[in-house]
């Protein structure tokens, strides 16, 4: 199935320009072009570190240059103030963790009116906007909110957050639910809408299915898997909040496998992620079908791991023969 | 804050469960006793955050207790061993605010009073030598739950300091809590300014004793440098993050 918009399909046949990222390296590097299109948002790259896992940019920033960065999924927002869950927040497992940070972020008004601008300053090209909320009407605030933002690119709506008016069930468990909110966020913004799918569902490709029968304009996937760890000296759950969710290199096959299944089943572009930690993480991800590819716990682990990924792609594509990296989208049928 | 290479030139067993592993390498850019180094370790995925007991500007000193297997790997390791080490991280304590409380202060304040309660006590020996070098002797009180957690006497007293010591069993020093000595001094010394860290039990109750001071906080911690928002906590100037905001906190602004 060819899972690749019309817009992709023109980039594809551009003439292998240099990619951007990659204007200083040497001179063999060059042909390789890293390039790709998110509905009409040519990415330099398709590495993007992942909402939750880079904050607005600022203590990268005093790292690396990040405008390297094929884009940015900044904190994800929601209308109000949250503080999140209480402490600890974090347990680590074998090639991960769980984290049930809870959503903490300043608020729709104050992610605008001043975190921002403060990206602007060290990031100059278009961020993915990653929305939450507890109700349709939250995704609505947030959407509206992000639509007046001429830095935001894309809008990402986080769907794995439960539904304080059915019971707490995650909107993203539901294909109507999923469907419901993409309508409602589409109906306040003309930016490119990007659906956040959870993986604690059945039917993974299903729900994509109904977000994209919703107008969705793509598919991010996946969110963490829910996970618990149990501190045995204290017979307590290490997490204050019991459960949180999983991520790490140890869902990798989990996500690839997800993001396989909905680029079968979808043809808008997907962002794939989910335990991507290597340029080699990435081009798998790419041949399960995803455009872009973004980049979370890694992050954590090592601060510097986006720019060693963008460093590195180049040389991957050349000992793969790939020299424009769109044609490993969805490549394996 | 960036990531460095250090390499394990000791590895120095202090108690049966306690740890000082002397790593060299680029330390220059430690700026203030209290702030900590995050170790990637093989074979675990988050890194073990660790405060740095002692540091000049090629070597640093860490003191740890194998709590977990991450500290029980990384007390077997080989000297010679290089580490990936994220530093320097978090705030540290700040030497210019003691001293302008102790200027402000009358007289019977003279001495800022130092409380490291077990494992909490390196970044208070790395304190008390930052004060030293500033021609200010603090009064250290040093609280541990047995003789068989008793560290770092021996430095203390090598750098011209006699450390108060408790232990909650009375088998070494005074029997009892840190607070018991401090109250003590605060007769004499009523507006003491305090520096400590330790448990956070022990933090509470020095918060509800002293004037003012700086407190160093312990929490579970992802990243280390403010992504992961796994360490935040309310404070009264709003949230901050125990990693990048902290891990030291001013007595006035804490909320418990």
């Amino acid at each position: 199935m060819v899972n690749l918009s019309a817009m992709e399909k023109e980039s594809q046949t551009m003439s292998f320009q240099p990619s951007y990222a990659n204007q200083n390296s040497s001179p063999d590097k060059r042909i390789f072009d890293t390039r790709v299109n998110l509905c009409g948002l040519t990415l330099d790259n398709p590495v993007i570190p992942a909402s939750g896992t880079f904050g607005y940019g600022q203590e990268f920033a005093k790292l690396y240059d990040i405008n390297i960065l094929g884009s940015i999924s900044f904190k994800g927002t929601t209308p109000n103030e949250r503080f999140g869950n209480p402490l600890p927040r974090i347990a680590e497992c074998p090639q991960g963790m769980l984290n049930s940070v809870g959503l903490q972020n300043p608020g729709v008004e104050v992610v605008t009116a001043r975190e921002l601008p403060e990206l602007a300053k060290i990031y100059s090209k278009p961020v993915i906007a990653n929305i939450s909320g507890f109700s349709i009407e939250d995704y609505v605030t947030c959407a509206k909110a992000m639509d007046k933002e001429n830095q935001v690119g894309i809008i990402e709506v986080n769907i794995s957050c439960p539904n304080v008016h059915n019971g707490g069930m995650a909107f993203g468990t539901s294909a109507r639910e999923a469907a419901e909110v993409t309508e409602a966020v589409m109906s306040v913004t003309s930016k490119p809408v990007f659906m956040k799918l959870s993986p604690n569902v059945t039917d993974v490709a299903g729900i994509a299915k109904a977000c994209e029968d919703a107008g969705a304009a793509g598919i991010s996937l996946i969110n963490t898997l829910l996970g618990m760890r149990i501190d045995i000296n204290r017979r307590k759950p290490v997490l204050a909040n019991k459960m949180g969710g999983f991520s790490g290199p140890a869902i990798f096959p989990v996500a690839l496998r997800m993001v396989y299944q909905v680029s079968q089943a979808v043809d808008i572009p997907i962002i794939g992620m989910g335990g991507v930690s290597s340029a080699d993480d990435v081009i798998e991800m790419m041949m399960a079908g995803a455009t872009a590819v973004q980049i979370g716990a890694a992050n954590l682990v090592n601060p510097y791991i986006c720019k060693e990924i963008i460093e590195e792609l180049p040389e991957k594509m050349k000992a793969l023969g790939i020299q424009n990296i769109n044609e490993i989208i969805g490549v394996i049928e | 804050m960036k990531e460095q290479i250090l390499t394990i030139s000791s590895i120095e067993k202090l108690q049966d469960d306690i740890f000082k592993t002397v790593l060299i390498g680029d330390c220059s850019e430690i700026s203030a006793p209290g702030q900590f180094i995050n170790i990637k370790l093989n074979g675990f995925f988050l890194r073990r955050p660790v405060s740095i007991a002692d540091y000049t500007e090629n070597s640093l000193t860490i003191i740890y207790k194998t709590v977990g297997k991450g500290t029980k790997y990384m007390s077997t390791l080989p000297v010679g061993k290089s580490l990936q080490v994220l530093m320097p991280l978090g705030n540290g304590f700040s030497l210019e605010k003691i001293e302008k409380a102790l200027s402000h202060s009358l007289s019977d304040a003279a001495a800022p009073v130092l409380i490291g309660g077990g494992i909490g006590l390196p970044p208070i020996f790395s304190l008390a030598k930052g004060l030293m070098k500033r021609g200010i002797t603090p009064v250290v009180i040093a609280g541990f739950n047995s003789k068989s957690d008793v560290i770092l006497e021996n430095e203390f007293k090598a750098i011209g300091i006699s450390p108060i010591i408790t232990t909650v069993d009375g088998t070494y020093g005074k029997k009892g809590l840190v607070t018991e000595p401090f109250s003590e001094l605060l007769l004499k010394l009523h507006r003491a300014y305090v520096c400590t860290c330790g448990p956070e039990p022990m933090l509470k109750a020095i918060h509800q004793l002293a004037a003012d001071g700086q407190f160093s906080f312990e929490a579970r911690m992802a990243c280390g440098f403010g992504a992961c928002m796994g360490c935040s906590c309310k404070t009264k100037y709003g949230n901050k993050r125990i990693c990048t905001d902290g891990p030291i906190l001013e007595k006035e602004e804490i909320i418990w």
